[in-house]
């Protein structure tokens, strides 16, 4: 059914990503296609793969942003994919119930059996999360990982989602918004965890942690105004050189 | 947005269609239509066909056309479904209708609530058309409350037009019926006006949502511009085909003139042509009004697409939506 569920989900699975230590590298990009084709959304179809027009769904995407302050410029990368909203816009629209939010942990999920390929859910998502399988002719999304995260073919440290695996710099974390104690939730007290597009109302379930404020690094004073040696070996360096 | 032309096709053509179908169910009802088969025929006849043509078109821009019968069971809660669930159900008294003009030649009784019922319908067809558009946040120019009178008063514009052609090309001296004339100079007129209004509204939006509150940077004080470094693509990919279609400011203002002039302004004049001319000036203003409205409205439909601007194109560069 794709009205929301009336009650609040028992658990709020979601990811937290820190935009502090995101180094950019794609890797839970690359991780999440490479498990996604194989998993419940199989296949992530490319279209001409290596020609000139490359096409494919991905369920995950890393944008690089720059930006300037009066502290400095920075360079902020940002990771995008599902936000399992707690208002999911994209489960109301669907005419099938094939997109559907689970009452047990709040994954929002596709049914491909029984999508149409409408595309309107795809519409409603202002955060650009689902993409169009053309081959398939259906939507595919995130589905955080629900063949690892309970998966118990995986050891345990394995049951999360494959873009948490692959983030060598520890920049994604997974866990339960409702458990206080929670990795997700204490980084989120802890940073000031932030929504996405907060003024829309979605109540997305994922947070992403800003970047810290950095170290300024002067104005450059002292390394224009180094005192000259006035005498021996420098000094004669500094008035051969001042010649 | 991307204009997708078998959306177009759907809007305008069941929009002109079940104009029509709402107002033969009104006007027989008020019993000031004429009562021969071969104008019944004619006119139902072609709002059937337009509505019929529409929803067969939705159909095919699906990825799983064959799995469409599956739309008419989230009536709860999607527009899109609510729309399905009602238009089918539109052919119920539409038959019924059909069945009392055509084979019977009965109005009277309880046989006009059949009509009325089936203008109901139509209206509520159209109305969930539009509500697909205006539930839309993420498409802030979509998620407009006048989106939905547009939408309304332009079914009923070209449903009375295509109506006014048939009845000027069977009825006496091709000047047609001075009431559906009367209707088709107040719903282009009321439409005119909407439409200007929804424009300015539309241009003199400021969005509330910046390339800082997307990517979780909104709280942070002092912060200049956002600007994309690294694409996360070197191609587009779906979400640019699909939201990231962009019009150049020109060529939009150069479609709105020929809204202004096709859809709006030359059937008005044509309808007053026809009503002070008579034979066969008559009829071919009166046709020729009907066929300027639909391309007019058509390309009404594509800037309507064309102009509406997707949040998620504010990860890609758009700095304000």
């Amino acid at each position: 059914m794709t009205s929301l569920p009336r009650e609040a989900p028992a658990k709020r699975l979601g990811l937290v990503i820190d935009l502090d230590t995101c180094v950019g590298c794609h890797a839970c990009a690359v991780s999440c296609k490479e498990w996604n084709t194989t998993g419940y959304h199989a296949p992530l179809p490319d279209s001409d793969p290596y020609g000139k027009d490359v096409d494919g769904v991905w369920l995950n995407r890393v944008h690089g942003y720059e930006t300037s302050s009066a502290a400095g410029a920075r360079t902020v990368y940002f990771p995008r994919s599902c936000l399992h909203c707690e208002e999911a816009p994209c489960v109301t629209v669907c005419p099938t119930g094939a997109s559907y939010k689970r009452t047990e942990d709040g994954i929002v999920l596709v049914d491909e059996d029984i999508c149409i390929g409408c595309k309107l859910c795809s519409w409603a998502c202002p955060y650009g999360a689902r993409e169009f399988d053309r081959d398939g002719g259906v939507m595919k999304k995130c589905t955080l990982c629900i063949d690892r995260i309970y998966n118990e073919n995986l050891e345990e440290i394995d049951r999360q989602p494959a873009c948490v695996n692959a983030c060598p710099a520890k920049a994604r974390h997974f866990g339960d918004f409702n458990d206080p104690d929670s990795i997700v939730s204490e980084l989120t007290a802890a940073r000031g965890g932030v929504e996405l597009l907060p003024e829309m109302g979605l109540k997305p379930t994922n947070r992403y942690l800003p970047p810290r404020p950095r170290a300024t690094m002067g104005d450059g004073a002292s390394l224009k105004d180094a005192p000259a040696a006035d005498g021996g070996f420098l000094g004669w360096i500094d008035r051969a050189l001042s010649r | 947005m991307q204009p997708a032309y078998s959306v177009i096709f759907l809007t305008t053509a069941t929009g002109a269609g079940y104009g029509l179908l709402a107002l033969l169910g009104v006007l027989r009802a008020m019993d000031s239509l004429p009562d021969e088969r071969a104008f019944g025929l004619l006119a139902l006849g072609l709002a059937m066909a337009l509505i019929s043509a529409g929803l067969l078109a939705s159909a095919a821009h699906l990825g799983r056309p064959e799995r469409a019968w599956r739309a008419f069971s989230q009536w709860r809660s999607s527009w899109l479904s609510r729309e399905g669930v009602l238009a089918v159900a539109g052919y119920g008294p539409a038959a019924l209708f059909a069945f009392a003009w055509l084979i019977l030649q009965r109005n009277d009784g309880l046989w006009p609530l059949a009509g009325l019922a089936a203008a109901v319908l139509s209206v509520a067809t159209v109305y969930s058309t539009a509500m697909i558009y205006r539930s839309l946040a993420a498409i802030p120019r979509w998620h407009h409350p006048l989106v939905p009178w547009v939408y309304l008063i332009l079914a009923l514009a070209t449903g009375a037009l295509w109506l006014n052609a048939v009845l000027a090309s069977l009825v006496g001296d091709h000047g047609g019926h001075a009431l559906v004339r009367a209707i088709c100079f107040a719903a282009l007129a009321a439409a005119w006006l909407l439409k200007i209004a929804y424009w300015r509204a539309i241009d003199g939006a400021t969005g509330e949502s910046s390339t800082a509150t997307a990517i979780g940077l909104g709280g942070l004080d002092g912060l200049g511009p956002v600007r994309p470094l690294d694409p996360p693509h070197v191609q587009d990919n779906y979400l640019l085909k699909e939201m990231g279609f962009a019009i150049a400011r020109k060529h939009a203002a150069k479609l709105r003139r020929l809204t202004h002039l096709m859809a709006f302004l030359v059937p008005l004049v044509l309808v007053v042509v026809q009503s002070v001319a008579s034979g066969p000036v008559s009829l071919l203003a009166a046709a020729l009004a009907a066929v300027t409205v639909s391309f007019g409205v058509v390309v009404e439909r594509w800037l309507f697409f064309a102009e509406a601007q997707h949040k998620v194109m504010l990860y890609y560069g758009t700095e304000r939506i």
